[in-house]
């Protein structure tokens, strides 16, 4: 096996990183995948409350870089996915205990054992981030259709290039068809145009995630969800499949159109 | 064009189309490091140091940041006055 290393970043916290990393793998993992989740954000453990894993932590990110622990103690199996594994991030120490050779060294060892290694990396452009994308071949960019959101996507796309690990791909994430439809919020096509990389996927607002969240399932799992399905399609993408990329046009794409047919009266 | 409509309408421009232009801007200074006050003088010395060997109108000059990709290109507009001009001044 010879593992991918896929990178999930975003320059602004809050716009769904963990939840997309979370997602990406599980989706993966159903498909017959082995899969790794690593948890880069060191002092702000989240993507183990995400997959719903958090009371059977026992060695994290920290330990095995440190040698208290070997890699295979560190990973946690998912309960529900078999082929889907976390390592932790280490909720009490220091953010310097991981150096980007660390990461480097560790993602080489696991790319004998899994098809995907997914990082999830902290906020910001300081060390953790550096440490997230060290190891990546693929990095992918996540924003949010909203001023602030797409400017730090620009920033981190720009450091992206310079540490040449580009061209990073672009996921839209919590798109807003009906604040779209009135005018009030970027269209995925402003997005593109402004930060000029290619687009791997979008997925709209949608209550479902929190829900998921919520209870620890992934939303990828829930058939009905459409930020499921979103981010399915995107999974799959990353496979090679060939799925076309949903409706991006300024009516609001292919939610928007359907919400008018339903509700004509809307407009 | 629905900006256009609105302003016929007496109704603000939607707040996306104002979103898309700020962050263009700013994502032209982000890129490139340059503030606006940067062009401003820029503009200022080009006028200067082209005026010694051409003449030229100072008021019609153009300086601005084009996007190409990511690739960001500056463009400077800059009319000389023909010699009949010249002979009429």
């Amino acid at each position: 096996m010879t593992g991918k290393v896929v990178t999930i970043t975003s320059g602004k916290g809050g716009v769904g990183k963990t939840t997309a990393t979370a997602n990406i793998g599980a989706a993966l993992a159903a498909r017959g995948q082995k899969v790794v989740c690593i948890d880069a954000d060191i002092g702000l453990r989240n993507l183990d409350v995400v997959l719903g894993l958090e009371n059977r932590i026992v060695y994290d990110l920290v330990d095995i870089v440190e040698g208290r622990c070997r890699i295979r103690q560190s990973l946690i199996r998912d309960k529900r996915l078999n082929e889907l594994y976390l390592i932790p991030s280490a909720q009490t120490r220091d953010k310097s205990a991981v150096s980007p050779s660390d990461m480097v060294k560790l993602c080489d060892e696991l790319r004998s054992d899994f098809d995907w290694i997914i990082i999830d990396s902290p906020a910001g452009i300081e060390r953790g981030f550096r440490n997230a994308i060290a190891p990546a071949d693929l990095v992918l960019v996540i924003t949010n259709p909203e001023i602030s959101a797409v400017r730090d996507a620009d920033r981190i796309i720009g450091l992206i290039e310079s540490e040449e690990k580009g061209p990073a791909l672009l996921v839209i994430n919590r798109i807003n068809q009906e604040l779209v439809r009135k005018g009030d919020m970027l269209t995925a096509e402003d997005v593109l145009e402004l930060l000029a990389i290619e687009l791997l996927g979008m997925i709209p607002e949608d209550n479902s995630v929190l829900l998921s969240t919520n209870r620890g399932v992934p939303v990828v799992l829930d058939g009905k969800s459409r930020a499921g399905q979103a981010i399915r399609n995107i999974a799959y993408r990353l496979l090679g499949d060939s799925i076309p990329m949903e409706n991006i046009g300024e009516d609001g794409g292919f939610i928007g159109r359907i919400t008018r047919l339903i509700r004509p009266g809307g407009d | 064009m629905s900006g256009f409509v609105d302003r016929l309408l007496g109704r603000e421009t939607p707040s996306a189309d104002q979103a898309k232009e700020r962050l263009k801007l700013v994502l032209v200074h982000d890129r490139t490091d340059l503030s606006p006050g940067f062009l401003d003088q820029l503009k200022d010395d080009l006028i200067q140091t082209i005026s010694q060997h051409i003449e030229i109108d100072p008021s019609s000059v153009r300086i601005e940041m084009a996007q190409e990709g990511r690739q960001q290109r500056l463009i400077a507009d800059i009319p000389i006055k023909s010699i009949q001009k010249r002979r009429i001044n």
